[in-house]
């Protein structure tokens, strides 16, 4: 294990003379930019996740991992209530952006889903010029001043290190940039919505690996910035980029549960739950 | 590298063959060739029968094209069989044209005021209505398809004449004083006319169009809504952004589908158009025929001479007005072409 730490590099920071049992398997930060409190989420009967209750710091990254089908996703998708498209989708429990319950029933869905945004595996740049799709959420409010139009789009398509590939094609179809490069448009477009929290539900899947790393030297970027949680089946990807990492695993009746939460370097290195530890050693998954 | 022994590890000391018999062509299996054989019997039936058809229309038309010429049918806008001797060939007393136009302006009608009407319903069916309407509301859509065309024909004489009815005296009295416009909305409105064979083709094509635009809807991937609302879009600016764009050719092709079956529909529109054969009438809400209207009406009493084999002639024209209707529908489909 001991190696391994020192593979993860800049993780290195944590306190080295920690006891060994004293951390608690589910880390709770003071005022996190998002949390779930006992979350049951449901698709018509079946129950999808087992009281989650886990939070994410401001500013930071906070990876989620776990085998496939443990409620990564479900559990992403909750946050910014995408999953209300699924018809059968059901959520008992609170889910909350600063002080404010998302599934309150006065919430505007949109304006929460503006300040959530949220990057999927597959890059879906709508049919429209690169300029057009990232001023998209702007004209939706009907702000068209040219000038700040003119200014997001170079401050955000910097912000995701795009500008200077296609500075002088803003006018281009989206849809002929390369996978990498149009997850990094998403990226800008979600940012340009004044997101301040951004949902990734594993990005770079689609992707090559210099794309992917790409991603993820913007997601170091941008951490402090905006709030990021990313759900990632590639462990060495969550080990690499996240502050935190949850890990998730199907309980009884194949029901996700949030197994353990803490520090990715402390956990990577000294993980709590045995099933945590078998899992990042990859004894399964 | 010497490779240790018994550890065939190089590319030469490879061995492995592809069995050779393993790509013979072995005797197709009995049960094979009795389905090809099958299938292929009936696919040639169905062609037999469709060229037949074809030759025959013409076959039957051939006499009065040959006695007033090929074109003068489509040029000539008289229908006045009582006119027609055997020894004289002009003028033709057999012009179709107000029939070609009567199919045309009925159609367009029908198609201006559906394709709006499909649209919206087959959005509401896919997009907006709630979980446990969509099947029901679906299903509702799908029925209408099923009613038979004599029954809107009748519902059109005897529910919807006279609901219109006001509608229309309002029209001719604004719109039919306008100025050159004006002309296409005067009366007297008789019940009867181009306006409600339109109408009542706008309904049995609905059904139709929004059908194939609920399943184009349908198919927009699940990615690109989500990436739409993930922006805060509301569910109206999604559609916008993620359904329509992508469904726009499928619409077009929905369309020219419900196009196609207005151009042929028959028994409704002969028992709402009025069937006034004679001339081209400017006006809208003026009485008229069309193409299958006059076929329909007039083949059992076709005794003036020519006067069945003109029919013909109308039918034919009548197919390559389809014909040409569907080379186009294809054609957009196919390329993705927005109009």
């Amino acid at each position: 294990m001991a190696s391994e730490v020192s593979i993860l590099g800049r993780l290195q920071e944590s306190d080295p003379g920690r006891e060994r049992p004293k951390r608690p398997s589910i880390v709770q930060v003071e005022s996190p930019a998002l949390s779930t409190r006992n979350v049951n989420a449901r698709y018509g009967s079946f129950l999808a996740l087992r009281n989650v209750s886990m939070s994410a710091p401001l500013g930071e990254i906070t990876a989620i991992i776990g085998p496939s089908g443990c409620g990564k996703s479900t559990l992403l998708r909750s946050l910014n209530r995408i999953n209300d498209l699924i018809p059968s989708f059901t959520l008992e429990g609170e889910v909350m952006v600063g002080d404010q319950n998302v599934y309150d029933s006065g919430v505007d869905v949109a304006s929460l889903r503006r300040r959530v945004g949220m990057l999927f595996q597959r890059p879906a740049p709508f049919p429209m010029s690169i300029y057009d799709n990232v001023v998209y959420s702007l004209r939706l409010d009907g702000r068209q001043s040219k000038a700040v139009l003119d200014e997001t789009v170079e401050r955000c398509l910097q912000q995701t290190a795009l500008w200077d590939e296609v500075k002088d094609r803003l006018k281009a179809a989206a849809t002929g940039l390369s996978g990498g490069q149009q997850q990094r448009l998403c990226l800008a477009r979600t940012l340009a919505a004044g997101s301040d929290i951004i949902l990734m539900d594993e990005p770079c899947a689609a992707l090559d690996p210099i794309s992917t790393l790409r991603i993820e030297e913007l997601m170091r970027e941008l951490c402090g910035t905006v709030t990021i949680i990313i759900v990632t089946h590639n462990l060495q990807q969550a080990a690499r980029v996240s502050d935190y990492t949850a890990f998730m695993l199907m309980g009884e009746g194949r029901a996700g549960e949030l197994v353990e939460l803490g520090r990715t370097d402390e956990m990577f290195a000294d993980p709590v739950d045995k099933r945590t530890e078998d899992y990042i050693t990859g004894r399964f998954g | 590298m010497p490779s240790p022994a018994g550890v065939g590890g190089g590319i030469a000391a490879s061995t492995v063959r592809v069995a050779p018999t393993l790509l013979k062509r072995g005797r197709p299996r009995f049960a094979d060739r009795i389905f090809g054989t099958s299938v292929s019997v009936m696919g040639g039936i169905v062609l037999v029968v469709i060229v037949g058809m074809v030759v025959f229309l013409v076959l039957e038309g051939l006499p009065a094209m040959q006695h007033y010429g090929f074109f003068s049918f489509i040029t000539a806008s008289r229908w006045t069989p009582s006119t027609a001797f055997p020894n004289v060939s002009h003028p033709n007393p057999y012009g179709i044209l107000q029939f070609i136009y009567g199919t045309m302006l009925t159609s367009i009608i029908g198609m201006i005021i559906a394709v709006p009407l499909a649209v919206g319903a087959a959005l509401v069916i896919t997009e907006v209505a709630p979980q446990r309407v969509k099947g029901p509301l679906s299903g509702l859509v799908d029925l209408l398809a099923a009613v038979p065309s004599v029954v809107y024909g009748f519902w059109g004489i005897f529910a919807l004449i006279p609901a219109i009815k006001p509608v229309v005296d309002f029209l001719t009295t604004t719109l039919g004083t306008v100025p050159v416009i004006g002309v296409a909305f005067q009366g007297p409105f008789f019940g009867v006319s181009y306006f409600s064979a339109g109408l009542v083709l706008a309904i049995m094509v609905l059904p139709i169009i929004a059908a194939v635009c609920r399943e184009v809807f349908r198919s927009t991937p699940r990615n690109e809504k989500e990436a739409a609302l993930a922006l805060g879009a509301t569910r109206w600016e999604m559609i916008r952004i993620a359904v329509l764009p992508r469904a726009r050719s499928g619409i077009v092709g929905a369309s020219l589908l419900g196009l196609g079956r207005a151009l042929g529909e028959t028994i409704a529109v002969t028992m709402v158009i009025g069937n006034a054969v004679l001339h081209i009438n400017g006006s809208i809400f003026s009485q008229g025929a069309t193409m299958s209207s006059v076929i329909a009406n007039e083949f059992t009493e076709a005794t003036e001479p020519f006067h069945l084999s003109a029919l013909f002639v109308v039918g034919f024209w009548l197919l390559i007005v389809a014909l040409v209707v569907n080379i186009v529908a294809r054609l957009v489909v196919h390329r993705g072409v927005a109009l």
